[in-house]
């Protein structure tokens, strides 16, 4: 018993927390390292353009709200998102119309285009900052949770209750289907191989006739998608506020990096690394050890290994480790 | 000549604030534009001579006001007795532990045997110094918590607290540099993002170095108080003499005070950046920057001069921390954000000119004059755009709430217009 006990607990505090997350980051990445292996530069307006799709997708979803439409058991947000996609899609493909393209044509080094890049967050953010302001926007509805706590103990008669949250069973399952769709188009369909090339060998690619401003339109598309979805999410299950999401950026490049730029399978691997050693680094296992270790052992303290304040150092730790041994990514992303 | 009329047009918009606003004003962003002139100054050190990409700005300059605290604070005696030496104790055995670890990497045999040993060091070395550690942490912050709970400085005057504001930002960056210079140029920029978070987030919970978001205030000053400028009476006399009351003539005459301090320090910086850049060390500098691979080829140690350099322009951010913190007379590590120390010290090198040093100066003070001034004038052509609108309306009070948020966009705005159409700067590279 005090075995399932501390497993419940584990799973409570640990797994399923840290599994939302790593999907919100996995969804982050991947639009860090479409972005790398299409357009080849490490884009820092990446946290502000997830910012800016979630504020979209909000707006909607209190106009929806405030017409009475709903989604039953979920998040109106969820009805929301496309229309969310579909601004942040327009924002970038014209930022990229008006900013990046220029850069494009004249061949700059990467470097300059990451500085332009950080002009690009600068408006996004001040853009976020401007529309919805500065604070704490709380816009999830429906259900809170999919298992109560309490509901949990009374059924399975442990003592440690279970609480899966509507919101984090809704970020695992969207990203499945999101992933799901983005390899399928990747790895099936013509314009995803013909990204693919383009990304492998660009000259080749051009020499085959792709249309290099196409495929450019759609990767910035996928990206805006992949950034609102991610922004939505995370503001579903944490909170909406515009700073977060530029302090996301790091995590998600670490995880990002860790995959291997590049790369869209490390990106996913490389989400659920960065999130799950965050959450075993800065959780206090007291609880789950007194569980599982005889009463002789029990520990005193919080057997907490960092506080939660420095959850920032663990990705960056482990970004640091992997540049170190192995600097192309557990999955051979591309070392330009 | 190009050069003279730009700083004459950046030091007349200075003036006219002067005159149209308040001389109070005016010499705060004097102030300020001087200490961001001198960050800008190390961020062109490493990008324009050398090409190096660090976003960790934020990190070093913080580190420099830590030192201002360490430097000018009077001790706290009970707080030392208390865990003082413990404390000391458990940061020699981290190091111990460090240098351990990457001594171990460099002398075993190659395999697994040699990775096993090391993360095995490193977890039990992680315990012990938490074991050392955390109760002399806990000892230290229960003495006296609402006012000191923290060790204290040195009690030295704050002046020194400059150089060693530098040189602890030196010993980061060397930290840094090692690991990862000589990886690709995103790479290091990732990297110096996420240390300066870090450098940030120890700021904020280690309260027994200088208390954390608790807030060091009070910082001894180098110039007087205003006070003690309004009792004395040779002050106030010159001050009427000048058709001053006392209390602005005080208020002014220690930002003058700052100012002279501040101007004194930046010519000697410039003077030493010049000089590097026009001798043959700043035009291999230059040569590596616009061609690695030759420049190793001849010879040049290309990995040890980016390192070189970058420790070199993050001692000079660390400095110009030192000197802000200084100013406010408080350290605040809630107050370091990225936009504000990062990204807005490298839209002043930008767009002031990358790899010329009067550029980064006049980025420094055109570039912190618009961050104050866009403010009003954004509120101001709020007002106006919305004087047709019903005063009660909610649009209106949006946009006129929204006004405050107008300096990002207008950064931004500002940092792509020069990237696209003079993606040298104001003042070009010679």
């Amino acid at each position: 018993m005090d075995f399932l006990n501390g497993f419940v607990a584990l799973l409570n505090f640990v797994v399923i927390p840290a599994t939302a997350y790593g999907a919100q980051l996995a969804l982050g990445a991947l639009g860090v390292t479409l972005i790398y292996g299409i357009l080849r530069f490490s884009n820092f307006a990446h946290g502000d353009t997830m910012a800016f799709g979630a504020m979209a997708t909000i707006l909607v979803t209190w106009a929806f709200q405030s017409m009475g439409l709903h989604l039953w058991g979920l998040p109106t947000a969820l009805l929301a998102l496309p229309f969310g996609i579909v601004v942040a899609a327009l924002l970038v493909l014209g930022t990229d119309r008006v900013v990046y393209r220029f850069y494009r044509r004249h061949k700059v080094s990467p470097v300059i285009l990451v500085i332009v890049s950080m002009g690009v967050m600068f408006v996004y953010n001040g853009l976020v900052r401007f529309v919805i302001g500065p604070d704490d926007q709380n816009f999830a509805d429906g259900a809170r949770f999919l298992i109560n706590a309490r509901d949990f103990r009374e059924m399975t008669g442990l003592d440690e209750g279970l609480a899966f949250r509507t919101s984090q069973a809704m970020t695992i399952i969207t990203a499945v289907i999101v992933v799901a769709i983005l390899f399928w188009f990747l790895n099936r369909t013509r314009t995803g191989k013909s990204m693919r090339a383009f990304s492998d060998n660009e000259d080749l690619a051009l020499l085959s006739g792709i249309n290099p401003e196409r495929v450019v339109a759609i990767t910035w598309i996928i990206v805006a998608a992949l950034a609102t979805v991610a922004g939505v999410l995370y503001g579903l299950d944490k909170s909406f506020k515009p700073f977060t999401y530029f302090q996301l950026l790091l995590p998600i490049f670490a995880a990002a990096i860790v995959g291997g730029l590049g790369s869209p399978v490390g990106a996913i691997v490389g989400g659920f690394v960065v999130a799950f050693s965050e959450v075993t680094i800065t959780y206090a296992w007291k609880k789950v050890l007194e569980y599982w270790l005889p009463a002789a052992l029990e520990p005193e303290g919080l057997v907490q290994l960092l506080s939660t304040d420095y959850k920032f150092a663990v990705s960056f730790a482990i970004l640091v480790i992997v540049l170190l041994f192995r600097p192309t990514g557990l999955f051979k992303g591309k070392s330009v | 000549m190009r050069v003279i009329l730009l700083f004459a047009i950046v030091f007349g918009l200075i003036l006219l604030t002067g005159f149209t606003q308040s001389w109070n004003v005016a010499l705060g962003i004097v102030n300020m534009g001087l200490v961001s002139a001198i960050m800008a100054l190390g961020v062109n050190l490493q990008w324009g001579y050398a090409g190096l990409f660090n976003v960790g700005v934020m990190g070093f300059v913080a580190l420099g006001g830590l030192a201002a605290v360490l430097i000018g604070q009077p001790p706290v005696g009970a707080a030392w007795e208390a865990g003082g030496a413990r404390i000391l104790g458990g940061l020699a055995v981290g190091i111990a532990v460090i240098v351990a670890a990457v001594l171990l990497w460099k002398r075993l045999p190659v395999g697994r045997a040699r990775a096993i040993a090391m993360v095995v060091l490193l977890i039990a070395g992680f315990f012990v110094y938490r074991g050392v550690f955390d109760p002399a942490v806990e000892a230290i912050e229960s003495v006296n918590a609402a006012t000191e709970g923290y060790l204290g400085g040195l009690g030295l005057p704050i002046l020194i607290a400059w150089p060693v504001g530098g040189l602890l930002a030196a010993g980061a960056a060397w930290a840094i540099g090692k690991t990862a210079l000589g990886l690709r140029s995103d790479y290091l920029a990732i990297a110096t993002l996420g240390i300066a978070e870090i450098i940030i987030s120890v700021m904020r919970n280690e309260d027994w170095l200088a208390r954390g978001v608790k807030n060091v205030i009070g910082l001894p000053r180098p110039v007087p108080y205003e006070v003690d400028l309004q009792q004395s009476q040779a002050f106030v006399e010159r001050a009427a003499g000048a058709g001053l009351d006392p209390v602005m003539a005080s208020t002014l005459a220690v930002k003058l005070a700052y100012a002279g301090f501040f101007v004194v320090v930046l010519l000697v910086l410039l003077w030493l950046a010049q000089a590097a850049l026009a001798s043959p060390w700043g035009r291999m500098m230059r040569a590596i920057r616009d061609n690695e691979v030759a420049a190793e080829a001849m010879g040049k140690d290309v990995k040890a001069r980016h390192l070189q350099i970058f420790v070199l322009g993050s001692a000079v951010c660390g400095l110009a921390g030192a000197m802000m913190t200084t100013l406010d007379g408080q350290l605040t590590p809630s107050s370091y954000q990225p936009l504000r120390f990062t990204f807005l010290v490298w839209v002043m090198v930008i767009v002031g000119g990358s790899g010329n040093n009067y550029g980064a100066i006049l980025g420094g003070f055109l570039i912190w004059f618009l961050w104050v001034q866009v403010e009003p004038v954004g509120i101001w052509l709020m007002e106006t755009l919305s004087a047709g609108l019903d005063p009660a309306s909610p649009l209106r009070a949006h946009l006129l709430a929204s006004a405050a948020h107008m300096r990002l966009f207008t950064m931004g705005l500002l940092l792509l217009l020069v990237l696209r159409f003079s993606p040298r700067g104001l003042i070009p590279e010679r």
